[in-house]
């Protein structure tokens, strides 16, 4: 599987730029000079905190950001995906037009829908087996979960449908609805970036007034609410599009940066009172009443502004030629964020296939570091891997001149 | 997953970890942190009711996991009552029970004022969380129906105590129980009652090897010790809520 949406850089995007300002009409695209390794280093990290936060938590987990504040590692990653999704189709839609980049779009929501359903089935594998070897009467109760089992056919089906999902396989489906939607969310972008913009926020204010929601199987809703966390991917589009240029002033300013600094620390303090509930006697009631429950499902306000907080002050902190980029340090966060989606799915099997030897093995803090330490490693190598066979198909192809994976029928 | 008490284990853990207490001296192998047995919440009619002189009347309503099979006089309600009787001899301690085995919260709450009619009990334990975590009930519905779950308790004069889900690594990837901790949790904070962190507890347990419960195989021994540990420092939960000194204790 390719990852069109990594493609940002290279010779065809830096071919791109100079055809494009011609016709660029609405939108403006960004400046091109090489792979922008901030998205990739960032998108990396992401990947690898979902990757501890779906092991069982460990000492490891206090360094994934949802400990210290509202939003996590999701947000930058929808944000993140946004932003590349435009940054990449946005430009096919201005040089090959609508078409052709909806062709792409939807073969990309394809590929991930087919990542889902074979996380799905690993998932399926891994539980059958624990429901024939689980006897405990401590969990009779919670083994009822493994009642579905008895229906096959019904969970299946709905499961391909994405209504069925097993806990922890919830980005991909929000994900793969997000994708269909590009192609209007783009179309729209080219016409009036800020209209969309809008119009996105409408959506989730909406989805907020009225309860709308995407219904889910046996029942309940999605977890991640798709008319709701659209905002985010839709503001990584826009930023990608020319907002992020336009916004740089805003940036760039004291009053800003204050204001984030003061709300992430705000945030970190409400965070501080769900571990130390002593803590909680110094927060007014008034104000626990105002912001609970601060919701996941549907993008709470409060962790959509956290992640604006946190966006803002690492873009400051962190210039686009920051040293530390090019540091060999920093290079496995940047290889893994430039291989998103294998890693992404990559991420789940480890978490499942860690669940499984921590049950196995008994579950000590020892064996969970390693297994955490190993998922790493292997997430690692893997997105070396790729980016090493992916040099050498470029290679040979460029040497051969055509040699190209989809016809071989792979890609 | 935000506020998901078991991530506060680690800190609470770290935190803690100079004063743990045990639940009794008489049961070895399950310490409780102290911060996992304090609560910033009251139980004043439990108070008033022991300074009277009794009796305490305690009702559990529970899915099954307040069970063991049919083994009623080893699971932790009936270890609660055994515990309380020993530490409170003064004073008549009755604990019943009302198990809504497959019930939601929701469904639980409607009937909840039915059930104290006959009892009139002084405490009501609500464990809840399971059910609505494996049918995988919106969870706002899910902290709606607690908190007026416990409203109507609160209205009909009892004290409550919420507790929630077991800890059950094997069925982690398949049930999500963290946004089921968060809300209850946040319920027990509006309402300012106590929350008996039963999930955060056998963590604990899990983590310092008292109890290997990743385990697939295990006879009733092992949940009849649980039960009898999680009984026992229920009590010395309820009693530290109800500021209970010595003076009431023997």
């Amino acid at each position: 599987m390719t990852s069109i949406a990594d493609q940002v850089a290279g010779s065809i995007v830096a071919a791109a730029t100079e055809t494009a300002p011609a016709r660029t009409g609405a939108i403006s695209l960004p400046a091109v000079g090489g792979r922008e390794l901030r998205l990739d280093l960032f998108r990396g990290l992401a990947l690898w905190l979902i990757y501890i936060d779906h092991l069982p938590p460990s000492l490891l987990t206090w360094f994934t950001i949802r400990n210290y504040g509202f939003s996590d590692a999701t947000e930058i990653f929808i944000f993140i995906s946004g932003y590349t999704a435009a940054f990449v189709y946005g430009r096919a839609m201005l040089e090959q037009g609508f078409l052709v980049a909806a062709a792409r779009i939807l073969r990309r929501a394809w590929q991930i829908y087919v990542a889902h359903v074979f996380l799905f089935t690993i998932f399926l594998a891994e539980i059958s087996y624990v429901a024939t070897s689980f006897e405990n009467p401590l969990y009779t109760e919670e083994m009822g979960i493994m009642d579905f089992l008895k229906q096959p056919d019904v969970t299946i089906v709905q499961a391909l449908l994405l209504r069925f999902r097993p806990v922890n396989m919830d980005v991909l489906p929000l994900y793969i609805v997000l994708m269909l939607a590009l192609p209007l969310i783009l179309a729209l972008m080219r016409w009036k970036p800020d209209v969309t913009l809008a119009l996105s926020a409408l959506l989730y204010a909406v989805t907020w007034e009225f309860d709308l929601y995407f219904s889910s199987y046996p029942n309940g809703q999605w977890a991640f609410n798709p008319l709701a966390w659209q905002l985010l991917f839709v503001f990584g589009a826009w930023c990608a599009l020319g907002g992020a240029k336009r916004m740089s002033h805003i940036l760039s300013s004291r009053v800003t940066l204050w204001i984030c600094v003061v709300y992430l620390v705000a945030a970190f303090y409400v965070t501080l009172t769900w571990y130390v509930p002593q803590m909680s006697h110094w927060l007014p009631r008034r104000v626990e009443q105002w912001m609970y429950p601060i919701d996941k499902t549907d993008l709470d306000v409060l962790r959509f502004a956290h992640f604006l907080a946190l966006a803002a002050i690492t873009v400051r902190l962190v210039p686009r030629d920051w040293p530390a980029l090019k540091s060999p340090w920093l290079k496995p966060l940047i290889l893994c964020g430039s291989h998103s989606l294998e890693i992404f799915c990559l991420g789940v099997f480890l978490a499942f296939a860690g669940h499984f030897i921590l049950a196995e093995g008994g579950g000590g803090a020892a064996l969970h570091a390693l297994v955490t330490l190993c998922g790493i490693l292997i997430m690692w190598g893997v997105a070396w891997l790729i980016s090493w066979y992916k040099r050498v198909a470029d290679k040979s192809a460029a040497k051969k001149g055509a040699g190209n994976a989809d016809l071989a029928g792979g890609g | 997953m935000r506020r998901s008490s078991f991530l506060a284990l680690a800190l609470i853990a770290a935190i803690s970890a100079a004063a743990p207490v045990r639940a009794d001296e008489a049961a070895p192998g399950c310490d409780v942190p102290a911060a996992l047995l304090e609560t910033g919440s009251a139980l004043p009619k439990v108070e008033a009711a022991v300074k009277a002189g009794g009796p305490l009347s305690i009702l559990v309503v529970g899915s099954r996991s307040s069970t063991i099979g049919a083994d009623d006089s080893s699971a932790y309600p009936a270890r609660l009552q055994v515990a309380l009787r020993d530490k409170l001899s003064q004073v008549g301690v009755n604990v019943s029970v009302e198990i809504q085995a497959t019930k939601t919260a929701e469904e639980v709450a409607g009937g909840l004022v039915k059930l104290l009619e006959g009892k009139k009990p002084t405490l009501v334990i609500w464990q809840t969380g399971t059910v609505d975590a494996m049918r995988a009930i919106d969870p706002d519905d899910f902290r709606s129906a607690v908190d007026g779950g416990v409203g109507a308790l609160q209205n009909a004069g009892a004290d409550v105590v919420l507790m929630n889900p077991q800890y059950s690594p094997r069925t982690e990837t398949m049930i999500s129980v963290p946004p089921y901790l968060d809300n209850l949790r946040a319920v027990a904070q509006q309402r300012d009652i106590p929350l008996f962190d039963r999930f955060a507890i056998m963590h604990q347990w899990n983590d310092q090897g008292d109890f290997d419960l990743f385990s697939a195989h295990h006879g009733l021994e092992l949940a009849r010790r649980v039960h009898d540990c999680l009984g026992r420092a229920l009590s010395a939960f309820v009693i530290a809520a109800a500021h209970l000194g010595p003076t009431q204790q023997n």
